[in-house]
């Protein structure tokens, strides 16, 4: 394949492009950032997004590991303490249970126990829809957002892609970036040049209306937009859909603002439902928008069974526009 | 490696040796690597003494029986280099100029201790060079190893040192992360003690292998035994260890035979330890055998050691009249500084 180097703002490229873009501006702009993880030099990862970085940044910043989730995190968390800014890769985010416990027990509580910060990303593809089967489909939002001191972003457009990749690798936290493979090809939109670097933490407003809020984040962004569109012409509801971007720290203006003018809410996401993120924005709303509210606050997740194989299966499991309608129109009728 | 060489009951082939080493050390040296062993040891029995007196928060651990290991191979390393201690290396974070009157604060959970004692652990120091651990073990050979990573790519000469028991070496991190430091070649020396228990479970219990060493084949890094309550003999194979890795050589894996003299910690009265084993061991006790060479020797007279005693006493009983005295941190500080910057 050939590999572009950094293209002009502007550029119409995909949501994967966007994430490389990113990461190859900010290898260029500052010399401590450098990656590591399984594959992705010469080779360029299992997904493409490390293209072309081996050739341009060379061996020291592009480092091919072992099959080692633990000690790429760990080896993340030194050089992070020692002043670099390092982005480790996993190769598919389900993996990211292997190195559970250096993410969650060393590289998140470090701040806080010893006052000394560890500037990391880690990235890697989360999600379904593409019949990746049990270990290669998940959404991990639920197990790692109850880690204190630990950012996650997820991003759902091409903009957000390269904003936020480059947000967290400014970050002096530890931040666990989860790009949605579903969307690395499907969607295109404009790249932004250095002003669409996106602090964390701040919610964007995808689909303004006035009643319902769907709260969502990544791919089900998508599926949201597609749902207020048909309930605006088939029943003329009017949906707001607020993409999260941040699960930690939580844009609450955002959220309970949007909730408190809709007065009905409801939180889709890709993950099983019990312990979910969702389950975390659902109590907040109810928490602290509970007096604005004509419906109770509804979540719409994915079953609670490993994620399925087969096709009608892992339909079955996910949410989906027809899902989303039925729902939205049980609490509009509350 | 040497192979087959083993100390003690523990280890059947022993070869039971009182004599120290040859070393390169010289007297003056050699008298600050037993002034730190000697400090090691009374802090620590300071802390005991003081847990038992419920003067401490939470429990306390012990290096007792395994300060040459812990002393003299941290007193190979070069001012600027790193290490990686666990709860069992107080010597080597006193090697590098840890305040022992910051330990006494720490372990009352002072505000006065590092970042206000939030947590209890050997404490992350990047200017001393010292990486604190997390508790579970295997972990921290990996951060070492990230932060000799980085020093590389700035152009560092850095060499890291960590150390884990025999009970670590059968985690998963261990493995994972002695073999990427391998496949990485960097400067790691890797000291593990093999102290004869993992809390209560011995040695053959937790692997088939008789020597630790062996394991560093099975990464294509070499390892080499020695005797861990032999100071001289502890630093002359740490410091093989650090040249080699300074020059390029990679990791080492150097297993230290050697005894943990208490329990796991002090609440643990190690009544699983069989007494003759225990016995055996205690005639071995690194620090009363170092003090019989240096007088031996003539490196030091019997009356300057006994000094040593009332030296280290009054030091340290101010130290723990002052962290007595320090303010408790305030109850609101537990929720600050779970990120760094503004949320």
């Amino acid at each position: 394949m050939s590999v572009q180097e950094a293209l002009a703002p502007g550029t119409t490229v995909t949501y994967l492009e966007a994430i490389r873009q990113g990461l190859w501006r900010e290898l260029e702009s500052d010399p401590s950032v450098f990656l590591l993880g399984e594959d992705i030099a010469e080779f360029g990862g299992a997904f493409k997004v490390t293209a072309g970085m081996f050739d341009r940044f060379g061996a020291e910043r592009v480092i091919n590991t072992p099959i080692a989730e633990s000690a790429i995190l760990g080896v993340a968390i030194g050089a992070a303490l020692y002043g670099l800014r390092p982005v480790a890769e996993m190769q598919f985010i389900d993996f990211l249970a292997c190195g559970f416990n250096p993410l969650v027990n060393f590289a998140a509580t470090q701040h806080y126990r010893a006052g000394t910060p560890v500037p990391m990303v880690v990235r890697g593809p989360c999600g379904g829809h593409v019949r990746g089967s049990a270990f290669h489909s998940q959404n991990p939002e639920g197990f790692y957002l109850r880690a204190p001191g630990l950012k996650i972003v997820a991003p759902a457009t091409v903009a957000d892609a390269y904003g936020l990749i480059r947000g967290a690798i400014r970050d002096p936290n530890p931040v666990l970036y989860l790009e949605h493979k579903y969307l690395y090809r499907r969607i295109k939109g404009e790249l932004p040049g250095d002003e669409g670097v996106l602090p964390l933490g701040q919610a964007r407003l995808a689909r303004d209306g006035r009643h319902l809020t769907v709260l969502t984040w990544g791919a089900m962004v998508h599926t949201a937009l597609e749902a207020a569109e048909r309930l605006a012409q088939e029943d003329g509801a009017e949906l707001a859909v607020v993409d999260l971007r941040t699960l930690k720290p939580l844009d609450e203006a955002l959220i309970l603002d949007t909730v408190r003018r809709t007065s009905r809410a409801l939180v889709l996401s890709e993950e099983p439902l019990t312990g979910s993120a969702a389950g975390e924005v659902a109590a907040l709303v109810a928490e602290k928008a509970f007096a604005w509210l004509d419906a109770p606050v509804a979540r719409l997740c994915c079953l609670d069974t490993p994620v399925p194989f087969s096709p009608p299966l892992e339909d079955y499991y996910l949410p989906n526009v027809d899902k989303l309608c039925a729902r939205v129109r049980e609490l509009l009728s509350y | 490696m040497s192979a087959g060489k083993s100390f003690g009951p523990l280890h059947p082939e022993a070869e039971e040796r009182e004599q120290l080493a040859r070393t390169s050390l010289s007297r003056d040296q050699q008298w600050e690597v037993y002034r730190l062993m000697r400090l090691t040891r009374a802090v620590e029995e300071r802390l005991s003494s003081l847990y038992r007196r419920g003067l401490l928060v939470g429990g306390a651990y012990s290096s007792r029986g395994q300060e040459a290991t812990s002393v003299a191979s941290a007193y190979a390393l070069g001012p600027d280099d790193l290490i990686g201690p666990l709860i069992r290396n107080l010597g080597s974070q006193l090697v590098r100029g840890v305040d022992s009157g910051r330990i006494f604060a720490l372990h009352m959970g002072k505000a006065t201790a590092v970042n206000r004692s939030k947590d209890n652990l050997p404490q992350t120091d990047l200017g001393c060079g010292i990486l604190g651990p997390i508790a579970m073990l295997g972990s921290l050979l990996a951060v070492v190893a990230g932060a000799l990573l980085a020093d590389r790519m700035k152009g560092g000469k850095r060499v890291g040192m960590s150390w884990i028991g025999d009970g670590g070496t059968s985690t998963g991190e261990f493995h994972e992360a002695i073999n990427l430091a391998a496949v990485l070649n960097l400067p790691l020396v890797v000291v593990v003690e093999n102290n004869g228990w993992a809390y209560s479970t011995p040695t053959s219990q937790q692997t088939r292998v008789k020597d630790l060493a062996l394991k560093g084949a099975g990464y294509g890094v070499p390892s080499e035994i020695v005797d861990g309550n032999d100071p001289l003999a502890v630093y002359e194979a740490a410091k093989r260890a650090v040249e080699r890795a300074r020059s390029g050589g990679g990791p080492t894996l150097l297993e230290a035979k050697t005894f943990r003299m208490r329990g796991h910690a002090e609440h643990d009265d190690a009544s699983y330890v069989p007494a003759e084993l225990r016995e055996h061991w205690l005639a071995r006790d690194p620090i009363a055998r170092f003090e019989r060479h240096l007088v031996a020797e003539a490196v030091a007279s019997q009356a300057e050691i006994d000094a040593l005693e009332g030296e280290l006493a009054s030091r340290l009983d101010a130290e723990i009249e002052a962290a007595q005295a320090a303010p408790m941190p305030a109850p609101e500080e537990a929720a600050l500084g779970v990120f760094e910057g503004a949320v």
